[in-house]
């Protein structure tokens, strides 16, 4: 179990710009400004870095979309990090803000943008003030404004509190939000590239992703390659949480697997108790069983296995946990943050939920769960973005994986779980269960 | 019932509170004595069109106001340049803008798949016993308010609950009454 870190490779925070700088803060802006802007993209293309926010989309091949010389240009951050699971951006941004805030200075430069904006969530009313006086900080030591370090460059970085919107983390969706309008994704093409905020070229980036960048930039692209996979390079920052001894972020190589994971870093189940589910990449993603525990953590591996690497979010469900119950809370998440653009996605998530609900309580017929994987099915790849897909996907992954307990449901009449489960307490009268 | 659960999840708990990064202190509220309109001028100045400031205005209105009343969609509105219907359309989208009037303190509870694994169902029983009210009431004093909301981004360290956007994480079902205790001592005192 290699212990590669990169992001996260040191002890309590980095929010002082000095304590930043003394470890070689700031150093690849000095440098990428005397250099020429294309040098910042060509090494992070090299790097071989892919999105770090869920689709893992090559960076550099993406920033390279954007027309050279069409002004104005942005570079818009997402750290909407709204994914059930993840809660990775989150201590990024309170640990190490510099090194998001210079991961945007030079990305900026490199791609050419007038302005970058940060899109942040509007719960993390705690992590815009740690970006807030980093960014005043940043603007003291005059790597923000006016003729950035007398190199003639001018960053302009606005810090924008979204409001509570899930679907704001999908990034057509976000320059909607960001333009004041309701948070409704776009049909692509055209995609941000040529037609993003204000129809003007836009890169969108995510927030680990472009912390990693000042990395890239001081080991070089190549060097950076090393660690990981053929595919998958570099670390990536893990969410780990649910049923585990010792939830929390741990930074991996891209070799690690969901074992190294879930049991060296998470110390396993707690109290003896076993394994019964694994989300692997966030709520949205298919459900794995124990026996596939040895996966490994690369985007490749995950996707063999029948799922998605997604947002990089473990959850580890334990034996007590009622699989209905799951897929209704995760159902009911995707209905309520369904914008209602596309029928399938508003109609579906909330047919979904009254068929899930209907099992949970005991109410549904014979041939619901086929009715249910049929529903599913009719949201999957029909709208214009993936959060109908989000719910379609893990859904039927549940029924199909383990569709006994789902079918014990209706033959019982009720729950078999409710009992023991830790989220009976949301859908039944605990004085009367117990 | 809620001792069960807490025994549970006692050691995941404690892994939270290993591995969650200490936060830093709030800053003081921004206590701007200009007017309103005054205020949301400055947002607008920050972007290249002045639509991007509503979601912005809109925050600094339910500040002042505590939600987001007719009043307040008409003066964002007169501010912004939007009617009060484009405004309204807009803040209906989105869960933190208060369509009615809350309680004093908002208390959230993130019901969402991770915390629900480590025991947020009674985080949340435990505080309708605490407060008399079931999730999404008011008391009758005015002072609480007691939600249910999805993914807060502390996973790892749920139960999350907050207070007034103030994250307190993890937050198990025992904490209940003693965090209830000190805000109806800190509300007494204000009074």
């Amino acid at each position: 179990m290699s212990d590669v870190r990169i992001l996260l490779d040191f002890e309590g925070h980095r929010r002082d710009i000095a304590e930043y700088e003394r470890h070689g803060g700031y150093q690849q802006l000095r440098k990428a400004l005397a250099g020429e802007p294309g040098d910042v993209v060509a090494a992070v293309d090299s790097s071989g870095l892919r999105g770090r926010g869920g689709a893992g989309f090559p960076t550099g091949r993406k920033a390279s979309f954007l027309p050279k010389d069409r002004k104005p240009a942005y570079l818009c951050v997402n750290a909407d990090e709204s994914e059930p699971g993840t809660f990775k951006d989150r201590e990024i941004m309170l640990r190490n803000p510099h090194a998001l805030i210079e991961g945007i200075l030079t990305m900026s430069f490199g791609i050419g943008a007038t302005s970058a904006f940060i899109y942040i969530r509007g719960e993390y009313r705690t992590e815009f003030e740690v970006l807030r006086s980093a960014l005043e900080q940043a603007r003291e030591k005059g790597y923000v404004g006016r003729n950035v370090l007398g190199s003639g460059y001018d960053a302009t970085v606005v810090l924008h509190r979204g409001a509570g919107a899930y679907i704001c983390g999908e990034e057509t969706a976000l320059l909607s939000s960001l333009e004041g309008e309701r948070g409704q994704p776009r049909s692509k093409p055209p995609f941000p590239a040529v037609a993003g905020l204000y129809a003007a070229p836009t890169l969108v980036n995510n927030v680990e992703t472009l912390a990693s960048v000042p990395y890239i930039l001081a080991m070089g692209g190549e060097a950076y390659a090393q660690i990981g996979t053929e595919r998958s390079k570099g670390t990536r920052v893990f969410s780990l949480s649910g049923n585990v001894r010792r939830p929390g972020n741990y930074e991996l190589p891209l070799t690690s697997t969901l074992r190294d994971l879930i049991e060296g870093h998470g110390g396993g189940a707690p109290d003896g108790r076993t394994i019964k589910a694994i989300v692997p990449g966030g709520s949205s993603t298919p459900i794995l069983t124990p026996d596939q525990i040895d996966t490994h953590l690369d985007y490749e591996s995950i996707a063999e296995a029948g799922s998605m690497a997604g947002s990089g979010a473990i959850v580890v469900i334990d034996d007590r946990t009622c699989m209905v119950q799951l897929a209704l809370r995760v159902a009911e998440f995707y209905r309520h943050e369904s914008c209602g653009k596309c029928t399938p996605c508003r109609e579906g998530t909330r047919w979904g939920v009254e068929i899930i609900r209907r099992i949970e309580m005991g109410e549904a017929r014979q041939g619901e769960l086929d009715l249910l994987l049929n529903v599913c099915d009719r949201i999957l790849g029909k709208c214009l973005c993936p959060l109908g897909d989000a719910m379609a996907m893990p859904v039927a992954s549940y029924v199909t994986k383990y569709r006994e307990e789902f079918q014990r449901h209706i033959d019982e009449g009720g729950c078999p779980f409710v009992e023991k489960s830790p989220i009976t307490g949301l859908y039944h009268d605990m004085e009367l269960v117990r | 019932m809620n001792g069960e659960y807490a025994e549970a999840n006692a050691e995941t708990l404690a892994g939270a509170r290993e591995t969650r990064p200490e936060l830093p202190a709030p800053l003081p509220v921004d206590d701007d004595p200009r007017p309103l309109y005054d205020r949301i001028q400055d947002v607008i100045a920050l972007y290249p069109e002045r639509k991007s400031a509503v979601i912005p205005a809109l925050r600094l209105a339910q500040e002042q106001y505590g939600w987001l009343s007719e009043q307040a969609f008409d003066e964002v509105a007169e501010a912004t340049g939007f009617t009060p219907a484009y405004c309204k359309s807009v803040a209906s989208f989105y869960d933190m803008f208060r369509l009615h009037p809350t309680g004093r303190f908002e208390i959230c509870v993130c019901t969402n798949i991770s915390c629900a694994l480590v025991g947020a169902a009674d985080t949340v029983l435990a505080f309708e016993r605490e407060l008399g009210i079931h999730r999404g009431e008011t008391t009758d004093d005015g002072l609480f308010t007691l939600k249910t909301v999805e993914c807060y981004g502390g996973c790892g360290w749920g139960p999350v609950v907050s207070v007034n956007e103030r994250y307190h994480e993890p937050f198990p079902a025992e904490q209940v009454p003693e965090l209830v205790a000190a805000l109806r001592a800190d509300a007494e005192g204000a009074a």
